[in-house]
Formats: C-alpha cells, sequence, structure tokens
C-alpha cells in the first residue's frame, strides 16, 4: 500500500481590506503560519502549488519570493477550486514518493486593487460571450439559477436560506467579514444584481491568502500538529463559458464528487462536516444535487430552516463562507483550511462541529466550470 | 469592447457584417458547432462547413443584469439569454425588442452593444 498523505500545517494572511499586502507577502505570511503549525521549514518543502492571475508564472514566481528551489512546480489553475485539486495532484505526488512536504498557497489583493473587470479585448472564444456584457461571474451563475428555478420551482426564499446559514455561521467567526445577522427577507429586500440574484445571494470581495501544508505519513511523526488524512480526491471540468455548460442545473460535482468519495470508501450519510464553494447560493444548492446528497430539485428543502446553520442537523460552511467569511477572487483554499481546523477540534463552543471526523470539501472553479471534492478524514 | 478577431473568428463576424448568423456544420456526424473551431467536439473530425443559420430559436435560460461593469454599465438593466438554435447549438446572446420566459421562441435581430453590432434575438410576435 502506498503512503499516505495528510494536511499539517493550515493558516490565513490578514483577510478583509489588506492595503499593506501584496499577493506575495500574503502568501508569505500564510506559509509560514502553515509550516509553524506543522513544525516544517521552508527547507522541507519540496513540493509548491499555488494559483493566480497575477503573474505569467504564479509558481516559480512565487518560489523565487521565498526564497526555495522546490523539486515539484504545480501552477493548475482551474479557478476558485485549484486548490481542492492542488490537494489531490499533491496527493499523488506523495504516494508516488516523488515529494515528501507539498506547500499549497493562495493570495488576492482584488479589493485594494479594483481589479475585478479591468478593460481587455475579447480574445478567442470569449468574442462569443463578453461582447454582451454579462457581468461575470454573478450574470453566468443567474442563469443557472434561473434556469433551476424553472424546472423545479425552487424559490428565491429557499435560496436565501444558504445566505442566511452562512451568516449565522459568520456571527461565530471573528475573521469572518460580516457577522451581524440577517433573514431571508434582507436577501430578498437586497439589491438586485442580476436576476434572480440580490446582492446578499452573492459572495464577498476581499483580498486575503492562505496556505496548505501536506506531509507524507512517514513524516507524521516529526510534525508538531495532528494530521489530517486525505482519503480520497476528485476533479473535472464541463465547459469554460457558460453557453457551453450542457445542463446549467448539473455540475462537474456529478463526477469528481463520486471519484472522491468512492476512493475514500464512504457515502453521503458518513460525513460530520461539508464545506461546499458558495460563490453565491444558487452554488450551494447546484453543488449538494450534483454530489448526490439530494435529489435534483431537492436542494431548497435540504437547506431549510437553519439545516446547514450552527446546531443544524448538516453543519456546512461553518467559517461564514464566500457569503459572509471571506472571498479573495479563489475562495477555495480555505474550504481546505476550515475542514482541517474542525477536524483537529480547533474551536471551542457552537463554533466546532462536535466530534468531526469526516469532512467533505468541494471546491467550484470558474463559471460552474471547474469542480474539485476532497475527503478528509481525523488523522 | 475590443473583439480580437482570429483565423477562426473571421467568417462568423463577416457574417455579422453581412447581416447572417453563420455556424459551423461536421460533415461526419452532421452536428452543428458554435462557436466556430477547427474540429467538431462530438466526433473530433475536422470536416467542417460553414452554414446560415435559420435565426430561430427557443430560450433555455435568460437574466436581467440591472447592475454591469466597463462600458457596459450605462446600458444596464439589460436582458443576457442563452438561446437554444434550431439547429442544435447554444449561444449567448441579448435580448432586444420585449421581455422573454424560459421556452419562448425568439428570432434573430442584430443589435449593438458597447459599440459592435451583435447578433441578438427578439421575442417572436
Ligand atoms: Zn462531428
Amino acid at each position: 500500500m502506498s503512503r499516505r498523505a495528510g494536511i499539517v500545517g493550515v493558516a490565513e494572511s490578514d483577510l478583509g481590506k489588506t492595503p499593506h499586502l501584496t499577493v506575495l507577502s500574503q502568501q508569505a505570511t500564510a506559509s509560514v503560519a502553515a509550516l509553524a503549525e506543522a513544525g516544517l521549514g521552508f527547507a522541507d518543502v519540496d513540493g509548491l502549488f499555488t494559483a493566480g492571475g497575477w503573474s505569467w508564472s504564479p509558481a516559480i514566481a512565487l518560489a523565487e519570493y521565498l526564497g526555495i528551489q522546490p523539486k515539484h512546480l504545480d501552477g493548475t489553475n482551474i479557478g476558485g477550486s485549484s486548490f481542492e485539486a492542488h490537494v489531490g495532484h499533491a496527493v499523488a505526488a506523495i504516494e508516488a514518493g516523488l515529494i515528501d512536504v507539498a506547500l499549497i498557497a493562495y493570495g488576492s489583493t482584488q479589493r485594494t486593487d479594483r481589479s475585478r473587470n479591468q478593460p481587455r479585448p475579447a480574445t478567442l472564444a470569449e468574442q462569443y460571450e463578453r461582447p454582451y456584457g454579462l457581468p461575470t461571474p454573478v450574470g453566468a451563475y443567474a442563469l443557472a439559477a434561473n434556469r433551476y428555478m424553472y424546472e423545479h420551482g425552487v424559490t428565491s426564499e429557499q435560496m436565501a436560506e444558504v445566505a442566511v446559514s452562512a451568516r449565522d455561521w459568520a456571527a461565530l467567526n471573528p475573521k469572518a467579514y460580516y457577522r451581524d445577522p440577517i433573514t431571508v427577507d434582507d436577501v430578498l429586500a437586497s439589491e438586485m444584481i442580476c436576476e434572480p440574484l440580490h446582492k446578499l445571494d452573492c459572495c464577498l470581495v476581499t483580498d486575503g491568502g492562505g496556505a496548505v501544508v501536506l506531509a507524507a505519513e512517514d513524516r507524521w511523526p516529526d510534525v508538531a500538529a495532528r494530521p489530517v488524512v486525505v482519503l480520497g480526491h476528485g476533479e473535472t471540468t464541463t465547459h469554460n463559458g457558460i453557453a457551453q455548460m450542457p445542463d446549467l442545473t448539473v455540475t462537474g460535482a456529478a463526477r469528481s464528487g463520486p471519484a472522491a468519495m468512492t476512493m475514500a470508501g464512504v457515502s453521503h450519510t458518513d460525513f460530520d462536516v461539508v464545506e461546499i464553494y458558495d460563490s453565491f447560493t444558487i452554488t450551494v444548492l447546484l453543488t449538494l444535487e450534483s454530489l448526490g446528497f439530494c435529489k435534483p430539485g431537492e436542494a431548497g428543502d435540504f437547506v431549510r430552516a437553519g439545516r446547514t446553520g450552527p446546531g443544524g442537523e448538516f453543519p456546512m460552511n461553518t467559517n461564514g463562507g464566500g457569503l459572509s467569511y471571506t472571498h479573495p477572487g479563489m475562495y477555495g483554499i480555505f474550504l481546505l483550511i476550515e475542514a482541517t481546523r474542525q477536524l483537529r477540534g480547533d474551536f471551542a463552543g457552537a463554533r466546532q462541529v462536535t466530534d468531526a471526523e469526516l469532512a467533505l470539501v468541494h471546491g467550484t472553479g470558474g463559471v460552474l466550470s471547474s469542480t474539485s471534492t476532497v475527503v478528509l478524514g481525523r488523522g | 469592447m475590443e473583439i480580437a478577431v482570429d483565423t477562426e473568428s473571421r467568417e462568423f463576424w463577416d457574417g455579422v457584417a453581412a447581416g447572417e448568423l453563420r455556424i459551423q456544420r461536421c460533415e461526419a456526424c452532421g452536428h452543428a458547432v458554435f462557436y466556430p473551431r477547427a474540429l467538431c467536439p462530438s466526433c473530433h473530425c475536422d470536416r467542417l462547413v460553414w452554414i446560415v443559420a435559420s435565426g430561430r430559436g427557443e430560450v433555455y435560460s435568460y437574466t436581467v443584469a440591472h447592475r454591469a461593469f466597463g462600458e457596459f454599465a450605462t446600458e444596464a438593466p439589460f436582458t443576457v439569454a442563452l438561446v437554444d438554435l434550431d439547429e442544435g447549438v447554444r449561444m449567448l446572446t441579448r435580448i432586444v425588442g420585449g421581455t422573454v420566459a424560459i421556452g419562448d421562441r425568439v428570432e434573430l435581430e442584430f443589435a449593438t452593444a458597447a459599440g459592435n453590432q451583435l447578433p441578438c434575438f427578439r421575442p417572436v410576435a
């Protein structure tokens, strides 16, 4: 049997508005903190994984900045789900004996830069979509939401429950950007951005960075933190532009989810905590169905009345999510950080999911374009 | 918005200038293909020919954008839709000359967005 891989350190950089940081210093501070948690140093890192649009090659730019020359580089960029894919790739490299310690890092200053949606020409396949002016990514998710509501009769009220529960979790997280409780009516009364999505159906726009350190099983005796074992992973893509999505109500989670769960040998009812990329409220409903937690059209009922909130029977997005905690453009790394902390039992009180032993982490990238799923277990 | 017309898209944009919606069809498997490319995404053969679409289709989904960015900001609110052409391909487009619901029939009408002439669709009366 090949040696296992585990997450042995996680950390965020400063979140929210960080004019004192660059995308590189964010990744450096998060990496230092995550390695310190593991009791490891930069000399131990032999695999570097990052994703971003801030350099023609973020992986080599980050390696230079950190002063390391890793023997394994992975700059896979499939949007916000990149970091779940990085975990899968890192585990494969560890199992193959190519590396012992992997560092996954991300940083973004998009809020400070006001860098979203800068003018640039429409190239390649973009020229058939961008000239129509659909705000991206929200407009693409709105198209999916409208189709989903049309097919299944799901309502904006049901969709809003996702944002309400996220905020209830955020109220318990001192690092969350917004912590004041909201109601379904607040969501519906917030500004309409792209029908049917209101402002409070949409993720935040923040700065922030994070880091995750993985180590091979034979290094676990040396590490300071309790390892969280990677039990399974899967990734896929269904399309790039939203017009090419085969079915607006089914995401790649229908493939990456079962792949990860089969590899881990677990099923839906085994999970104690679930972290699902919530770029928009609709993202969560579609993902829950595509992962198979409920049948098509049933996700609205599945998230009803705080079922996914603190104390609910299906604890989900326990840091407040991209909707209320932080969302620096590519949120996936924060799903991994939160799931790791839950499985280690890092928190006190209602913020901690009781006896959390098995977690599902699911990233979505682009405009529902890519998905990657990771199953994590308490070490 | 600047559109970087390239060797694969020129026929499409020449069609727009001529008042036609040009798409491709695969001679091997018969599938219509949009956006234009060098191989058929269904059977992966390269025998693609240009055809002029009928300009009729059905709304698969739509959204009304109340907020838009950059040069599109002053055009909001506007309706963007995914239209399934009768030929069997889906395209992103704008709805002009009325409102639509999912499932409605629509037909081609050229209109301008951010300075570009684009194939858009209007509700069928
Ligand atoms: Zn073909």
